[in-house]
């Protein structure tokens, strides 16, 4: 009787059942787990507020369940970007605009990003070093991050990072990065108001990161302002902004005209001064510009979510490659997936030309925190869906089979 | 993701100027594949703990050469428990006499290495004896 192939298949699918019932029993869990760190770290449990931060770094489902809650109670705190050379002073810098900040009484958390060692994957997180001092102020929070090698993720969980200390109360969310080509770029995405910090003296190298600054710097701070050469650096920084054209080329971002000032982070100097800078700046962007930055900082946000969804939940079925090609010009090759059809290595697909989503309006309910990046994901998925079925390979609706 | 590096921070506590063995593990342990958060030199127990848990670490690694370790050590591993933070691992080293080994261990701290440790034990040790991954 127990070898009869009625009992076998019985048997069968009552694994089949427990082991469902086991993956919706995690699933729960997970949920619950989510809701409880999240209702402590709202309440205010620092402990609390630290494991979500893990989660967000690592990427995990408790991060999207709980990024799902908070994301809609974030977009109320200010965050700037520091940014710029090793050594230029911007732990230091960090550390000085925390005092400054505190003497308004203003709740401030740090988010210092170092580089991962691309060979062994570790990390020296060393900014916290200048950050002293704050051990029993708990509206001082910092947090350091290792880059991870993320290719575009950087800035995803820098802004997801944010947005949970915003949504528990931080007023403002300093992020500091070492400024390298790419980082730079990725922080100026992630923050309100970007800092490029130099120290004197840069001598020729002021022609080379002319470029960069400019694309980058809402401030540029010349910092160690008690060296010889801060103000000669200060302006010469000036007189090569004043060359600057105003007005931006069809098709590429205005051009940026940062103020330029001197700090001695050290002492102090030129931080209140600088402070003020930054809230000139922050006025001045709530128009067009701040949301162009809004609207980069929730693409990039969507766009993470999106590659993650297709890692996850698409590639390893048949015909992914469809979906893959369906989607927009928008996405930075590096960040497609390889896709794996059966029998072959995981390659590269180029998208289609099929032009962008129509998702401005998706990425605009983003921006001004309505709907999360999750959900707007989801639904961009499904578009994508739809659209690759619409080219008419496959049967792509079945590819969708998402447990929710 | 069970891949992801260990995170640990290196601290010295108390007023103790050696950084030279804490430098050198934490380059170490970052060329072994570790994520080492270093907060440099005069660290009180306070502060070590809340790095701890701003950071979420899996590991506390103490360098101690001062000769404090007896007060200083099982005032971190206390201030760990007060805050919940019983899963954390803690290791120390530095200049530390055998016959303080035991209070310690019974105070919290998992495991001392002294002078010639090299790295690789070090790595092996929290790899195998870090919390479990979430
Ligand atoms: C170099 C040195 C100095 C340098 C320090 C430079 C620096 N920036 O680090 C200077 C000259 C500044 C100095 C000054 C002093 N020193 Co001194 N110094 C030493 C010496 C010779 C070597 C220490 C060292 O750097 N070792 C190399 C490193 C790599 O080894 P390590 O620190 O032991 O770390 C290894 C292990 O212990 C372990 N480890 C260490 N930390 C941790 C942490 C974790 C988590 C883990 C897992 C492992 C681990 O792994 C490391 C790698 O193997 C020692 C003697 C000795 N042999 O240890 C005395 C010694 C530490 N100094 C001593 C003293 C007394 C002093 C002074 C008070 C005055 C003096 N008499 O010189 C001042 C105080 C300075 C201060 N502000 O604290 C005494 C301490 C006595 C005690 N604890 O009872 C020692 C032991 C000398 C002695 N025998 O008397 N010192
Ligand atoms: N003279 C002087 N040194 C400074 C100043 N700000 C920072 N430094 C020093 O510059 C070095 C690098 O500072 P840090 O903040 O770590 O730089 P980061 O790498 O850009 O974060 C440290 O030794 C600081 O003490 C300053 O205003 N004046
Ligand atoms: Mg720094």
């Amino acid at each position: 009787m127990a070898d009869s192939p009625k009992s076998k298949a019985a048997e069968r699918s009552a694994a089949e059942r427990s082991a469902a019932e086991l993956l919706k029993a995690a699933d729960r869990s997970v949920g619950e787990m989510a809701e409880r760190l999240c209702d402590a770290a709202l309440a205010g449990d620092r402990r609390s507020l630290a494991r979500l931060l893990t989660a967000v770094e690592n990427r995990t489902s408790l991060a999207e369940r709980a990024l799902r809650r908070l994301y809609p109670l974030a977009g109320h705190a200010q965050l700037i970007g520091v940014t710029g050379p090793p050594g230029a002073g911007k732990s230091t810098l960090v550390a000085a605009l925390i005092a400054e900040l505190r003497r308004a009484g203003r709740p401030v958390a740090v988010v210092a990003v170092d580089p991962s060692s691309p060979i062994t994957g570790g990390a020296v997180l060393g900014d916290r070093v200048r950050m002293q001092a704050y051990a029993d102020d708990t509206d001082v929070f910092i947090r350091s991050m290792a880059s991870r090698g993320h290719s575009g993720g950087l800035s995803s969980a820098t802004t997801a990072a944010a947005a949970v200390f915003d949504a528990v109360g931080f007023d403002v969310v300093l992020i500091e990065t070492v400024g390298t080509g790419q980082s730079e770029v990725e922080v100026a995405a992630a923050a309100d108001t970007t800092i490029v910090v130099e120290a004197p003296d840069m001598g020729d190298e002021i022609q080379a990161i002319k470029a960069g600054l400019l694309e980058v710097a809402d401030i540029i701070v010349v910092n160690k302002g008690d060296r010889p050469g801060a103000h000669r650096t200060a302006g010469q920084l000036h007189a090569m902004l004043a060359d600057t054209p105003r007005e931006s080329r069809p098709g590429r971002p205005a051009p940026k005209h940062p103020e330029v000032l001197v700090t001695t982070a050290a002492t102090g100097d030129g931080v209140s001064e600088l402070l003020a800078a930054i809230d000139r700046h922050r006025s001045a962007a709530r128009g067009s510009d701040g949301e162009a930055v809004r609207l980069k900082r929730a693409e990039a946000q969507v766009w993470a979510v999106l590659v993650d969804r297709l890692h996850t939940r698409v590639l390893e079925l048949e015909g992914a490659e469809d979906l893959v090609a369906a989607l927009p010009d928008g996405a930075p090759a590096a960040v497609l997936p390889p896709v794996a059809t059966p029998g072959s290595a995981p390659r590269q697909v180029a998208p289609r030309r099929t032009g962008p989503l129509a998702a401005d309006e998706l990425l605009r309910s983003v921006a001004s925190h309505e709907i999360d990046p999750y959900a707007a994901a989801d639904a961009i998925l499904d578009r994508l869906v739809g659209r690759a079925a619409g080219s008419g390979r496959g049967d792509t609706q079945s590819r969708r089979g998402r447990a929710d | 993701m069970t891949d992801r590096p260990l995170k640990v921070l290196i601290a010295k506590p108390g007023l103790d100027g050696h950084d030279r063995g804490a430098k050198v593990l934490a380059r170490g342990l970052r060329d072994e594949g570790f994520e080492v958060v270093y907060t440099g030199l005069r660290q009180t127990p306070d502060m070590i703990v809340t790095a701890a848990l701003q950071e979420d670490v899996d590991v506390v690694g103490l360098s101690i050469l001062s000769g404090a370790h007896m007060t200083l050590l099982p005032r971190i591993c206390a201030l760990l428990h007060d805050r919940g933070m019983d899963d954390v691992l803690v290791a120390a080293g530095g200049i530390i006499p055998d016959d303080d080994v035991p209070a310690l261990k019974a105070a919290g701290v998992a495991a001392i290495f002294g002078p010639g440790t090299t790295i690789a034990q070090v790595a092996d040790f929290l790899r195998a004896n870090a919390r479990p991954r979430d």
